[in-house]
């Protein structure tokens, strides 16, 4: 899977948590969930658990706390996959 | 952790504690039941006068039996110790009958996640009579 694709994917799971849609417009790497897109920690939980059942991947608590931008996502879920 | 443990660790108490006991509980669901008293602070004004349980009052009763008696239940080892901090974080529920003054509702809660400190459950209540007066999914995050 390229780096694109997973961008598009997690961008998709998201979308429905988001409460700034102007922050997911200007998505980037550096795209903070809390933060920028206004994700709360609940919601935050569910877009875990989403990514787990999209990806077929399990991510542990340091996963979840890492996960916190666009980018450590991505390096977490890329990380999993590896490790299939 | 027994039925009445879990009572005691509730962070709530009156008039905002609406658990009068544990009927049932395991890891997968939890059966609660309250009596609501005929002078509840809010008859007073909901609605004038003519009493019925306002449906967030409800969703409270459910909550704290279904969702924060259910965590502290499947967080004993880590709730002995320390005292419990909730928070809601999420409800939908559809009414479907109307609880009046001295009624006793019985609450039945199924978990569908326990991940990450956040515990989401499918809670139904009943009346005495076994009818279904409301139904839905809370959510709430031990912090």
């Amino acid at each position: 899977m390229t780096k694109e694709e997973l961008l598009s994917k997690l961008k998709t799971i998201i979308e429905p948590y988001v409460q700034n849609q102007e922050g997911l417009e200007n998505m980037s790497e550096d795209t903070n969930f809390i933060d920028d897109l206004e994700i709360n920690s609940a919601n935050l939980v569910d877009v875990i658990l989403d990514v787990e059942d999209e990806f077929d991947i399990e991510i542990d608590n340091d996963g979840m706390d890492k996960m916190l931008t666009v980018k450590a996502s991505i390096e977490v879920i890329q990380n999993k996959l590896a490790a299939k | 952790m027994t039925k009445e443990q879990i009572i005691e660790k509730l962070p709530y108490e009156a008039p905002f504690l609406f658990v009068d006991e544990i009927l049932d509980v395991d890891e997968d669901c939890i059966n609660g039941c309250y009596t609501l008293k005929h002078d509840e602070y809010f008859y007073e004004g909901h609605f004038k006068g003519h009493p019925i349980t306002p449906g967030v009052i409800l969703t409270e009763i459910m909550a704290q039996i279904g969702l924060v008696c259910f965590g502290i239940f499947t967080l004993k080892k880590e709730i002995e110790a320390n005292k419990i901090r909730v928070a809601m974080t999420s409800t939908a529920i559809n009414f479907y009958k109307s609880v009046l003054p001295g009624e006793k509702v019985f609450v039945k809660s199924e978990k569908e996640y326990f991940r990450f400190n956040k515990l989401k459950c499918k809670v139904e209540m009943f009346n005495e009579e076994q009818k279904l007066v409301a139904k839905g999914e809370i959510a709430g995050m031990m912090v």
